[in-house]
């Protein structure tokens, strides 16, 4: 009506049509350059005829069947284990932990990237590990036990790795999903009737959560289903995930593989896309028997002991998480360490000393990879929430989609399609192009982490200022940008996180020309040198503990002195 | 300055207006009152005269200022001040920082600037409090705060939301008193929107019932 709404309208014009070229057209164009190359179309390397050729070739590789099958066991089952673990520890100690403090506990685990967890989680679960160096005692070995633990034939390391790592961050958007639902009310309420507190959480909160938390589960099936680099690192080798094989055959010598590598990419595609069809139909099968349950009013069920153990198993996950990020460190530090001893014999620096060997380099690399791809997604985001503020509108449903679609599309989907985009226009091989295609990942978390701060922020603060004559701009950069400081900071922390933890794209689109601390980790953990990948892996997981760390001090420092905004308010 | 409202009406998209044309003169250093039941539209009335309203809502009729219909400008060239129940001092700055991004640009230099917020704390009572952390005030002293940051601004008119109803009653009386001296002694007209029939006796000036207005039919 106005025109601060037409200013509005302007800069919202601008930030979609941003994210329209700078986003959704990668996606699909790299979609669209896979499924052309996974039917016999790719002119770079001389392939013009469409064909099933690629497809035939695909469904001949040896191993191929057992690929398919361990994808989709990795995937559903750490997706599906997690997610009960997270319900059912969530139902057993909601309300008594605060909600800073529960964030306070999963912050780390947030934080580290999935490749360093893996490598952490290898070394602990390894014959000479700590678990097994534990047991020694007690189980009477004198020499590291020959069990294969990390990298079994049917995926179990994998599934555990993902679970420390997809639990905690379940529980942070189930935590966040149920300070929208007066939890406590209806508990009382549902126990008052007479159902025990666990009949209460699956009868009553949980279909009310469901809705708020079907997106994130979705991202974590989609990232579970077509892992690559936790895949590498603790899943089985021969044959191994399906993500895994394609990326062999992507960087394969004999370039004519990457036909049936960019078939097996969009089956890839397709079977992410069947199993959210399989969420969606269980979600309605799921309401019919969930009603049915529900009216025959039911309370004899006691979920007591589901919740007991559900709590047990995610302590023990995070149990295991910790050891695994300490045993990084210990390794990286070790010098002799003979077995069975929990701790090295003799403590060195040796594998730290030589920066210029590599690690100085590759840490280099990644922080302005970081610093960039957070730089970019924090600037466009800002350019969103901003935009919506001044159309005085609330976001459309589908652009809630559009900020979620990069983490919902499997990389390997559409990465080498991309790869094949920048190629054409001269930008592969080189660190825009890795920033780009990292932003495009890390862009959602930045945009969903500032979210729900920016709509929460008092929208008198921004009258009171336009009243004291404060044009749109003075607004944003005088009032609501400092306000928000620990947001912004937290969220760009995340983005860091987020780039930190990339491995496909960096390895995609850096044409294996840019090396950073998580291709170089990734690359080590199957090396023997210990101490070596510990480095990396250390340097790997302390870039994003830095960022948090930073994200926690700055605004304790700048506002020091202003008590609504250090502290709980702020959050 | 004059504050004329003319057959001012409010409407949510398609919905039927939500209250009958208003129709209101406030002349200057005078205060009026609009009063009604919670929901009619008191505050979004509010929003539509300081150029604030919420996607959806327009308003229809003329807002004069001065004679100048101020309608189409965006909030910040309207130059009209905006109190609330809370004081809404920004929780980023200090308390004389507050007051400062209020003062009209028209003060220049630091050291005038500087001495006319000065000034504005010690008619607030606030002196001394320049470096404050606003969070740290009392009650009182939030809402001279911001009665001040408002009045620097140099407004040509001014709104208040139930600009009282969070005090308790000594506080009341003591702010209602400051307040409207301020508004009489700037000479500029001000409305005020309140449940509290004594915020209107005490302005002496006169009270709208958007409730008890006849209401168009179509109104469910």
């Amino acid at each position: 009506m106005n025109r601060a709404t037409r200013d509005g309208k302007i800069l919202r014009g601008g930030v979609l049509t941003v994210v329209l070229a700078a986003i959704v057209l990668p996606i699909l164009g790299g979609l669209w350059e896979t499924g052309r190359a996974g039917f016999g179309v790719l002119p770079a390397i001389g392939a013009t005829e469409l064909s099933l050729a690629p497809w035939r070739a695909l469904a001949t590789m040896p191993g191929i069947a057992t690929s398919l099958r361990l994808s989709l066991t990795t995937g559903l089952g750490a997706t599906a284990l997690s997610l009960l673990l997270a319900v059912g520890f969530c139902a057993a100690v909601h309300g008594r932990m605060s909600r800073r403090s529960s964030g306070r506990m999963l912050t780390p685990f947030l934080a580290a990237p999935h490749a360093a967890l893996a490598i952490g989680l290898l070394f602990l679960i390894s014959p000479s590990g700590w678990i097994a160096r534990a047991l020694a005692p007690l189980a009477g070995w004198d020499r590291p036990p020959m069990l294969t633990t990390g990298n079994d034939p049917w995926g179990l390391a994998l599934i555990l790795g993902l679970m420390v790592k997809e639990v905690p961050f379940l529980l942070l958007v189930i935590l966040s999903a149920l300070s929208q639902i007066p939890v406590r009310a209806h508990l009382t309420a549902g126990r008052s009737l007479g159902y025990g507190r666990g009949l209460v959480w699956i009868k009553v909160i949980m279909p009310q959560v469901w809705p708020l938390i079907r997106l994130p589960v979705m991202v974590v099936l989609a990232y579970s289903l077509s892992v690559v680099d936790m895949a590498l690192i603790l899943g089985p080798s021969n044959p191994p995930t399906l993500a895994v094989m394609l990326l062999r055959l992507f960087s394969a010598p004999d370039i004519t593989q990457i036909l049936p590598a960019s078939a097996g990419a969009l089956l890839q595609g397709v079977g992410v896309a069947l199993c959210f069809v399989g969420i969606l139909a269980l979600e309605r099968l799921g309401r019919v028997i969930g009603l049915w349950w529900i009216r025959r009013g039911g309370r004899g069920v006691s979920a007591e002991p589901g919740l007991l153990l559900a709590t047990g198993l995610t302590m023990l996950l995070m149990a295991l998480g910790t050891l695994a990020m300490a045993s990084l460190l210990v390794w990286s530090l070790a010098w002799r360490w003979p077995w069975p001893m929990l701790l090295p014999d003799s403590w060195s620096l040796r594998a730290w000393g030589t920066p210029g060997t590599g690690w100085a380099r590759a840490l280099t690399t990644t922080i302005v990879l970081a610093l960039a791809s957070t730089a970019a997604a924090l600037v466009l985001a800002i350019a969103w929430l901003e935009g919506e503020d001044r159309a005085r509108s609330a976001r459309a449903r589908w652009a809630e989609a559009l900020i979620y679609l990069p983490l919902l599309v499997p990389q390997i989907a559409f990465l080498y399609g991309l790869n094949v985009v920048f190629l054409r226009i001269e930008l592969s091989g080189g660190l825009v192009a890795v920033i780009w295609a990292q932003a495009l990942f890390v862009f959602p978390y930045v945009m969903i982490a500032l979210s729900d701060p920016w709509r929460a922020l008092d929208p008198r603060l921004a009258r009171v200022a336009g009243s004291l004559g404060a044009g749109p701009w003075r607004r944003l950069f005088a009032v609501k940008l400092p306000v928000l400081l620990t947001p912004l900071l937290t969220a760009a922390a995340i983005g860091v996180a987020v780039s930190v933890a990339q491995y496909l794209p960096t390895l995609f689109m850096g044409a294996g020309r840019i090396a950073t601390l998580t291709t170089e980790a990734v690359t080590l953990s199957s090396s023997s040198d210990r101490r070596i990948t510990g480095v990396y892996a250390t340097l790997q997981a302390g870039l994003p503990f830095a960022a948090y760390a930073a994200a926690f001090m700055i605004p304790a420092l700048v506002h020091r002195n202003r008590r609504a905004l250090s502290g709980e308010a702020a959050g | 300055m004059t504050l004329a409202l003319i057959d001012i009406s409010l409407r949510l998209g398609e919905a039927a207006p939500l209250f009958s044309p208003l129709t209101l003169t406030v002349r200057p250093g005078e205060i009026a009152t609009v009063m009604g039941p919670s929901g009619i539209g008191k505050s979004t009335l509010l929003d539509g005269i300081g150029g604030h309203l919420d996607a959806g809502f327009t308003l229809t009729g003329r807002v004069l200022l001065e004679g100048k219909d101020i309608a189409g400008l965006p909030a910040e060239a309207r130059r009209i001040g905006l109190m609330f129940q809370d004081a809404v001092l920004f929780p980023h700055l200090s308390v004389g920082d507050n007051l400062a991004f209020g003062l009209a640009r028209s003060v220049r230099g630091r050291a005038a600037r500087r001495a006319a917020v000065t000034a504005a704390l010690g008619l607030a009572g606030l002196s001394g409090l320049y470096d404050r952390d606003p969070a740290t005030l009392s009650g009182g002293q939030r809402a001279r705060a911001a009665l001040m940051r408002t009045l620097l601004a140099e407004p040509r008119a001014l709104l208040l939301d139930e600009p009282f109803s969070k005090l308790d009653a000594a506080l009341r009386s003591e702010m209602r008193d400051f307040t409207f001296a301020h508004i009489r002694l700037r000479n500029i007209p001000a409305l005020m929107v309140t449940h509290d029939p004594a915020d209107a006796e005490a302005t002496g000036g006169p009270v709208v019932d958007l409730g008890s207005f006849p209401v168009r039919s179509g109104r469910a």
